[in-house]
């Protein structure tokens, strides 16, 4: 007899329906899955005979095949063991084929028959939503996540639980409301002694959603500093916070309590990333941490460490806020709008700004190091911020302004750089137009200036940009030592 | 026309030659020598060779057969009063903008400075230089048609525009670690002013003060820090007698006036923006409009972080 159960592959986030067919049949005892299965998916076999055998279910007698269509789309990952065993099951009668096609059908069976959690549960239930199916049966935990689509989430802690519910024993239990937006913990500004200059660049760039570099000797709070901008900006709207919660959802991150999420997210890859790592990529086309810094800050510590590839891939999401990744196995487009920090060392040996210390880098081994980073790589950074070894006396000073004032600046400051058009003044207008006779400032360099002027008369609640704001926005302007 | 075959001959054998050696391969080089094609060629491509060396560079003991030269300028400017600035590849941030400050003053001045189109020093005192609107002179250890370091290709385009670029080698020619003290004691040559600003023990920088020293002209050395490495050949210099510079005006040059609006950052300098906002008790915005007001009067520059007064 054949039964089927659906349930969607993830092609990048778009979800793509898979039907699940089980046939048994007469012939030699054996247990087959096709459908181009990857590794986890094809040891649903031992998962879903040991899960169906400690649900007290009956495995079917027989040849059992399980095909996964369309037969050409790779299946990746162990959400396919729960469809498995309900077609299995609805194949061998033990529960009735007509609920199940009502239902889609997503995770992992332990052993013992439980149910675990797994990545994708809100695109699948996307999936389900736009073919009309209105329940998807999916893990305790994913519950939430799934409810986000707009479906309504079975939650099901065992394989038997599910089971009778289908048979219409059971009614399906109540998903726990969301539990309250719990404000993601970032390290308050106020930790941060000194360097005025810096934290005011970064209240800048918090604002206008521009990208910062922070170059300085070691030591003196750059990073630091970079840790501290996602805590002073203002939380996700709706709409973001969904593409956000899409993206972390595929890459198995979210917390089950608390699914969808609401502030900026953080990602702060080590130098040694690959670029498949930074942009996404692999066999299942995976979101890279670029994607994953969608809607939020991408912090790239020691940025002249990382591997030029890697760092010259950035330069298509940072114009276009997408990534397009084409592999043999199919393409993925992953949103990728995220604001890049960046902080380096002006020299490799780091001595190169701290008064106190000699750089020991030959010309040669300097020219290398700055050479890493494209003209292109550092046109994209709006504000560029030397920071210098603070003073003795610097660190003993108090605390200083924390991130939630600054983060109530910012906010405001966000609602004028979208409702007002901010013009700029004849007087600034002169002024940006000398900077570029008496400074080297590209064509390019000119709007970078210009848009940062934009966001520091928005900072200041001013109607329109005038000369003082083009003036500060001139100081952080990419320095000679560094083109 | 002897001269330049006698300079291409030099520079295709990579020999050091001052007048026509005996030897069979420069007759047959001589014989087979096309001046005026050559001529045609170099000024296809915007070249010159010149054999007519200014009366200060011709005195030294070791003058080169004659000079290509890129550029549009007249060759009289290489007769002009010349200030040599060199020092260290590797210099500090002191070092790049003493270095960019006083070959400011010295091209407002009317002066025209001569270093090498090395990274560091060599690379700032041009730039100090076109950015005062004066003209200055580099002088290669390559080929005349080659950039050397190539990341200054945009720089010795600017400095061809008003002044000139001159080697003693012809076209074609690599490179080569040797040729560097060779091409320092044009630089010093072309001078009757030397100025080391910054530089290591055994540094590049001091054998174009030796070579200065040798013809007798007037050296001046840059004082720093006693516990920089990266001053202590120029400390050494002055250890051993050489002028201190502190000024432009230790050169005998009026510096040029100041403008009238004064601000009191200018007393605190050298700071970084941070230290200044400290002690003025003004907030970060504020100081940074004013540096970048400053910055555009030509008053100071940033360099790492720290800014310096320029005049």
């Amino acid at each position: 007899m054949l039964a089927r159960a659906v349930t969607h592959a993830l092609v990048g986030l778009e979800p793509r329906r898979v039907e699940v067919e089980a046939l048994v049949h007469d012939g030699l005892p054996g247990f087959a899955i096709v459908g181009l299965p990857d590794r986890a998916c094809a040891e649903a076999r031992t998962r879903v005979r040991s899960g169906i055998a400690s649900a007290e279910l009956e495995f079917p007698r027989g040849r059992v095949t399980v095909n996964l269509a369309p037969a050409g789309l790779r299946k990746e990952g162990s959400g396919y063991d729960l469809p498995i065993a309900l077609a299995l099951l609805a194949a061998s009668s033990q529960i009735p084929q007509a609920e199940l096609s009502r239902h889609a059908a997503i995770g992992e069976i332990a052993l013992d028959g439980r149910l675990r959690r797994v990545g994708g549960v809100l695109g699948v239930a996307e999936g389900a939503r736009r073919l009309g199916l209105e329940r998807l049966l999916c893990p305790w935990e994913s519950a939430q996540e799934a409810a986000l689509a707009g479906v309504r989430p079975v939650p099901v802690a065992h394989l038997a639980e599910a089971v009778a519910y289908l048979r219409g024993e059971l009614e399906p239990p109540e998903v726990p409301p969301p539990a309250d937006a719990d404000v993601q913990l970032y390290p308050d500004l106020a930790e941060v002694r000194g360097q005025e200059r810096a934290r005011r660049a970064l209240e800048i760039a918090a604002a206008g959603r521009q990208n910062l570099l922070f170059a300085g000797p070691p030591g003196t709070g750059k990073t630091m500093l970079a840790r501290r901008l996602p805590g002073i900006l203002p939380p996700l709207d709706e709409a973001a916070a969904l593409e956000v919660t899409r993206i972390h959802s595929v890459a198995g991150l979210l917390p089950p309590e608390q699914p969808l999420v609401r502030m900026p997210p953080f990602r702060a890859p080590h130098h040694s990333a690959s670029t498949a790592a930074i942009v996404g990529g692999g066999a299942g086309i995976r979101p890279g941490e670029a994607s994953l810094a969608h809607h939020g800050v991408l912090l790239l510590d020691e940025l002249a460490e990382f591997a030029r590839p890697a760092l010259e891939a950035l330069r298509q999401p940072l114009e276009d806020g997408v990534i397009c990744i084409a592999r043999a196995a199919g393409r993925a487009v992953f949103p990728a709008r995220f604001q890049l920090v960046a902080t380096m060392n002006l020299c490799p040996c780091g001595a190169r700004g701290d008064p106190g210390a000699v750089c020991s880098c030959a010309p040669q081994r300097l020219a290398a190091y700055r050479a890493k980073l494209s003209r292109a790589l550092l046109d994209r950074f709006d504000l560029v911020v030397a920071v210098p070894r603070p003073r003795a006396t610097e660190l003993a000073a108090g605390l200083s302004e924390g991130s939630a004032v600054v983060a109530e600046r910012v906010g405001r400051a966000r609602e004028l750089l979208a409702t007002a058009t901010l013009r700029r003044s004849p007087d600034a207008d002169a002024l940006l137009s000398r900077a570029v006779d008496r400074l080297p400032l590209s064509g390019r360099g000119r709007a970078r200036v210009a848009r940062v002027a934009r966001t520091i008369a928005a900072l200041a609640a001013a109607e329109e940009v005038q000369s003082e704001h083009v003036a500060e926005a001139l100081a952080y302007r990419s320095p000679q030592e560094l083109a | 026309m002897n001269e330049l075959a006698l300079a291409v001959f030099a520079s295709e054998t990579g020999a050091h030659l001052l007048r026509a050696p005996e030897s069979p391969r420069w007759r047959a080089h001589l014989r087979s020598f096309d001046g005026r094609a050559y001529e045609e060629r170099l000024a296809a491509s915007g070249l010159r060779f010149t054999a007519d060396l200014p009366p200060l560079l011709r005195s030294i003991h070791d003058p080169p057969v004659g000079l290509f030269v890129r550029g549009a300028a007249p060759l009289d400017l290489l007769s002009r009063p010349a200030v040599a600035i060199v020092g260290a590849r590797a210099c500090s941030g002191y070092g790049a903008s003493v270095a960019r400050s006083i070959a400011g003053e010295i091209a407002a001045a009317g002066l025209v400075v001569v270093s090498g189109l090395a990274r560091g020093v060599d690379s700032e005192a041009h730039r100090g230089a076109l950015d005062a609107g004066g003209t200055t002179v580099a002088v290669l250890g390559c080929g005349i048609d080659r950039d050397y370091p190539a990341a200054h290709a945009e720089l010795a385009r600017r400095i061809a525009e008003t002044g000139l670029i001159v080697s003693e080698y012809a076209p074609g020619v690599e490179p080569a670690p040797w040729r560097f003290p060779a091409r320092n004691r044009i630089v010093a040559g072309l001078c009757a002013m030397t100025v080391v600003v910054e530089a290591r023990d055994r540094s590049g920088a001091l054998i174009t003060a030796d070579l200065a020293l040798e013809e007798g002209r007037e050296v001046f050395a840059v004082p720093g820090e006693i516990t920089s490495p990266l001053s202590a050949g120029t400390n050494g210099l002055l250890k051993l007698g050489a002028s201190p510079l502190t000024s432009a005006a230790d050169l005998g040059i009026e510096p040029a006036p100041v403008s009238d609006t004064d601000s009191l950052l200018l007393e605190l300098l050298p700071a970084t923006a941070d230290e200044l906002a400290r002690c003025t008790g003004r907030d970060a915005a504020d100081i940074a409009r004013e540096l970048v007001a400053l910055e555009l009067e030509g008053r100071v520059a940033a360099y790492e972080g720290v800014y310096r007064r320029i005049s």
